[in-house]
C-alpha cells in the first residue's frame, strides 16, 4: 500500500502569538513550529497501515519554505519513508491554491490512500484536504475517527452531532483524520537519527492563483478577571441572578 | 501544574542546538510530561522505582544513547545525550539516575573496556531494556576513596572468584547484571583493579534494598554482597586496568549529571514562576513582590549560566578534548545550583511547597543525593584545587 500524508508546519499550540508589523500575519521571531497536531494522527495512521500490511511506502508531502523540511523530518523520525517539499516562499491563505499544488504532486503518484489532518490549527480552514480530493476526482471522508481497509475499499467512522456515522468508499481515497483515530507515537531517538538519512525531494510548488488575502489578524481580548460572588449556599441565588442578567448564559 | 513544560531558555540557547538535538530534547520532554510526571509522585511516596517505564524508555532509545548504532544504541552526540538527561531529571533525579547507570556506568564500561564478543552479547540487550544493569564500585568504607577498595577477585583455572561488598548501588536489587570492580592483586595494588561483568543470579551474589531513604525514593538503591561468586574468564573486561577505568565511567556519568541537575532546577523554576503569578497575597500575585522576584531572577541567572556551561562542555566532549576536571567543575557547579534553586522554589511556594503535588521538595530532597554521589561536591572542589595548584589536598 502506498500512502501519502500531507502535513503542515504550524506554530506550537502553546506559543504566545504576536501579530507581525503588517497586522495580518504572525511574527515568527522566537516562535517554535511543530507538525500540525491533527497531521500527527494522519502520519500515525499511515505508519500503522504500513506495519499491518508488512509492506508499502509512506510519503510525507508538505508545502512551505525551506524550514518546512524540519516538519517533514519529524514525520520521517516517526517512521515515514521519504518526503516531498513543495517549495513556496510562504503558504498562501487561499486553500484552493495550495490544493492545486498538492494535487499536481499527488496525481499520477499511484497512491492508494491520501491522508490529511482534518484541519490545520493555525488557520482553521478545513479546506485543503477536501479540495485536493475534488481536484483529484477522488472520494473524500472528513474527520475520520476509525478506519478499516479491506479489499480495495475503506470503511470510516465519523463523529457527528450526537452520534456516529459509518461511511464507505472505494480506494484510492482521501481521508482527513480527527483526534481519536489513534495515539501518535513519539519520534524515537533512533528514528530521529535515521530521519537524517531519508530522502526529501524539493521542487517548486505549482500553486494555483491566490485569490484571497488576510486583511487583518488580531489577538482575542484579554479575559476579564474572575469574580467571587460569595461563599456557601447563600451565594447561589446571587450567582444565578448574575448568570441570567449579566452573563446571559442561563 | 498540568501545563506543558516549555523549557527555560532566556538566552535562546536552543538556537545553538542542531535540529536533531532539539528533536531529541522534545521527544524526551514530551515523554516526561505524558508518562513520567503522572506517576512519579505515587512512586516517590511508595518508595519504589516506576518499573513500568523501563520498556518505553528503551523503545525510545534512552539507554546508552551516545553509543554506536551497531550495538543497538541511538548513536547520538554528547549534547543530545546531555539533553536526554536534562529532561529526564526535570521529571525525577531517580529516573535520570536509572538511565545514567544503565548507559554511562554499565553500557559504557562494556563498550570501552569489553571485548567485541562482550559488546555484541551485552550491549543490545541493555539498550533494549531486556537486561538491567548496576555498577559496583563504592564500598561501605570506601566512598570518596574508591582505590582503597577491599573487594577481591582471585584467578582460578576456570575463571575468577569474587568476594566483597558494595554499597549505595543504584538499580542493585533489580539488576540482571552488575559491573563489579575488584582488586586482582594485593590490597595495596591499585593497578590491579579490574572490572567484571557479573550476572546477578550467580550463586553467592546477593542484593539488599537500602531502607529508610528520604531522598531518591523513586530509585532502587542497594547493598551488594559477593560471597565466593564464581564467574568465567569471559566475565573480565579485558581492557580495564587500574582505578582509571572506573573513574572514566564516572566521568561519563558526571557529565550527564551536570545536565540532569539543571533539568531539575528548570522544573523547580518553572513551577515557582507559575505559582508566583497565580498565588495572590495582599491583593496581588506574589510574583509582584520584590523578594519573590529576587528569588526568580537568581534562579534564572544560575540556570542560564549552567546551561551555557554544560552545552560547551558537551561540544568539547564531542570534539574529544574534554578533560575530567572540566566535568568536575560542571558537576560541582550545576548540582549546587540545582540544590539552591530547588530550595528557593520550595520556599517561594510557601506551605504548599512541602506537598508532593508540587515538585520542588521532591527535587530538593533528591538533589541532596546528587550533591553527594558521583564525587561529592567537596571532592570536586579538591579535584579542581589539585588541577590548578598541582597539589593534591585529599591524600
Amino acid at each position: 500500500m502506498k500512502i501519502a500524508v500531507c502535513v503542515k508546519r504550524v506554530p506550537d499550540t502553546e506559543t504566545r502569538i504576536k501579530v507581525g508589523a503588517d497586522g495580518a500575519s504572525i511574527d515568527e521571531a522566537g516562535v517554535k513550529f511543530i507538525l500540525n497536531p491533527f497531521d500527527e494522527f494522519a502520519v500515525e495512521e499511515a505508519l500503522q497501515r504500513r506495519e499491518k500490511a508488512g509492506a508499502g511506502e509512506v510519503v510525507i508531502v508538505t508545502l512551505g519554505s525551506d524550514a518546512a523540511a524540519e516538519t517533514i523530518r519529524t514525520a520521517l523520525a516517526m517512521g515515514a519513508d521519504r518526503g516531498v517539499l513543495l517549495k513556496a516562499e510562504r503558504i498562501p491563505p487561499d486553500g484552493l491554491a495550495i490544493a492545486q499544488a498538492l494535487a499536481a504532486e499527488l496525481r499520477g503518484g499511484g497512491y492508494d490512500l491520501i491522508l490529511f489532518g482534518k484541519v490545520a490549527v493555525d488557520d482553521y480552514n478545513h479546506q485543503v484536504g477536501t479540495m485536493t480530493a475534488e481536484l483529484l476526482g477522488l472520494p473524500c471522508v472528513t474527520a475520520a475517527v476509525k478506519l478499516e481497509i479491506a479489499d480495495g475499499s475503506v470503511t470510516a467512522e465519523r463523529e457527528v452531532e450526537g452520534g456516529l456515522e459509518v461511511v464507505g468508499c472505494a480506494l484510492p481515497a482521501v481521508i482527513t483524520c480527527d483526534k481519536g483515530l489513534n495515539t501518535p507515537r513519539y519520534p524515537a531517538l533512533k528514528g530521529i537519527m535515521a530521519a537524517k538519512k531519508k530522502p526529501i525531494e524539493t521542487r517548486a510548488a505549482a500553486l494555483g492563483p491566490v485569490r484571497m488575502s488576510v486583511k487583518s489578524l488580531g489577538l482575542p481580548p484579554d479575559r476579564k478577571e474572575g469574580r467571587i460572588v460569595g461563599e456557601g449556599p447563600d451565594a447561589v441565588s446571587e450567582l444565578v441572578r448574575l448568570l441570567r442578567q449579566e452573563a446571559k448564559v442561563l | 501544574m498540568a501545563s506543558r513544560f516549555e523549557g527555560v531558555d532566556f538566552y535562546d540557547i536552543s538556537s545553538l542546538l542542531s535540529e536533531e538535538e532539539r528533536a531529541v530534547r522534545d521527544t524526551v520532554r514530551q515523554w516526561v510530561d505524558d508518562k513520567l510526571l503522572p506517576v512519579i509522585n505515587e512512586a516517590y511516596i511508595a518508595g519504589r522505582f516506576p518499573k513500568q517505564l523501563i520498556p518505553e524508555m528503551a523503545e525510545l532509545g534512552f539507554y546508552g544513547a551516545n553509543l554506536p548504532e551497531e550495538y543497538g544504541c541511538a548513536g547520538l552526540n554528547n549534547v543530545a545525550y546531555g539533553l536526554i538527561m536534562q529532561e529526564l531529571e526535570r521529571g525525577d533525579s531517580g529516573v535520570r539516575s536509572f538511565a545514567s547507570v544503565q548507559g554511562a556506568l554499565v553500557m559504557y564500561p562494556i563498550y570501552a573496556f569489553g571485548s567485541e564478543e562482550q559488546k555484541k552479547h551485552w550491549l543490545p540487550k541493555l539498550a533494549s531494556g531486556e537486561l538491567i544493569g548496576c555498577f559496583g564500585l563504592t564500598e561501605p568504607d570506601y566512598g570518596s576513596n574508591p582505590a582503597g577498595m577491599i573487594t577481591t577477585a582471585k584467578e582460578t583455572s576456570a575463571g575468577w572468584v569474587l568476594n566483597g561488598a558494595k554499597m549505595w548501588i543504584t538499580n542493585g536489587s533489580m539488576a540482571d547484571v552488575a559491573i563489579v570492580w575488584a582488586k586482582t592483586g594485593a590490597l595495596d595494588d591499585v593497578k590491579s583493579i579490574r572490572g567484571f561483568v557479573v550476572p546477578t543470579k550467580t550463586p553467592g551474589f546477593s542484593a539488599k534494598d537500602q531502607k529508610g531513604k528520604l531522598s531518591l525514593r523513586a530509585s532502587d538503591t542497594s547493598e551488594l554482597v559477593l560471597q565466593n561468586v564464581e564467574v568465567g574468564k569471559d566475565a573480565l573486561l579485558p581492557k580495564s586496568g587500574g582505578i582509571k577505568a572506573p573513574l572514566m565511567c564516572l566521568t561519563q556519568a558526571r557529565y550527564g549529571i551536570s545536565w540532569g541537575a539543571l533539568g531539575a532546577a528548570m522544573g523547580c523554576y518553572a513551577e515557582a514562576l507559575a505559582y508566583a503569578k497565580q498565588r495572590v497575597m495582599f491583593r496581588k500575585p506574589i510574583a509582584g513582590f520584590q523578594l519573590q522576584q529576587a528569588r526568580l531572577a537568581e534562579m534564572l541567572t544560575e540556570i542560564t549560566k549552567g546551561q551555557l556551561l554544560c552545552l560547551h562542555l558537551g561540544r568539547l566532549k564531542d570534539l574529544g578534548t574534554m578533560r575530567p576536571q572540566q566535568v568536575s567543575l560542571a558537576k560541582r557547579n550545576n548540582v549546587n545550583v540545582a540544590c539552591e534553586v530547588a530550595r528557593e522554589a520550595r520556599r517561594l511556594l510557601g506551605a504548599n511547597g512541602i506537598l508532593v503535588e508540587y515538585s520542588a521538595m521532591r527535587h530538593m530532597a533528591n538533589l541532596e543525593s546528587v550533591y553527594t554521589y558521583e564525587g561529592t561536591h567537596d571532592m570536586h572542589t579538591l579535584i579542581l584545587g589539585e588541577d590548578v595548584t598541582g597539589m593534591a589536598a585529599f591524600e
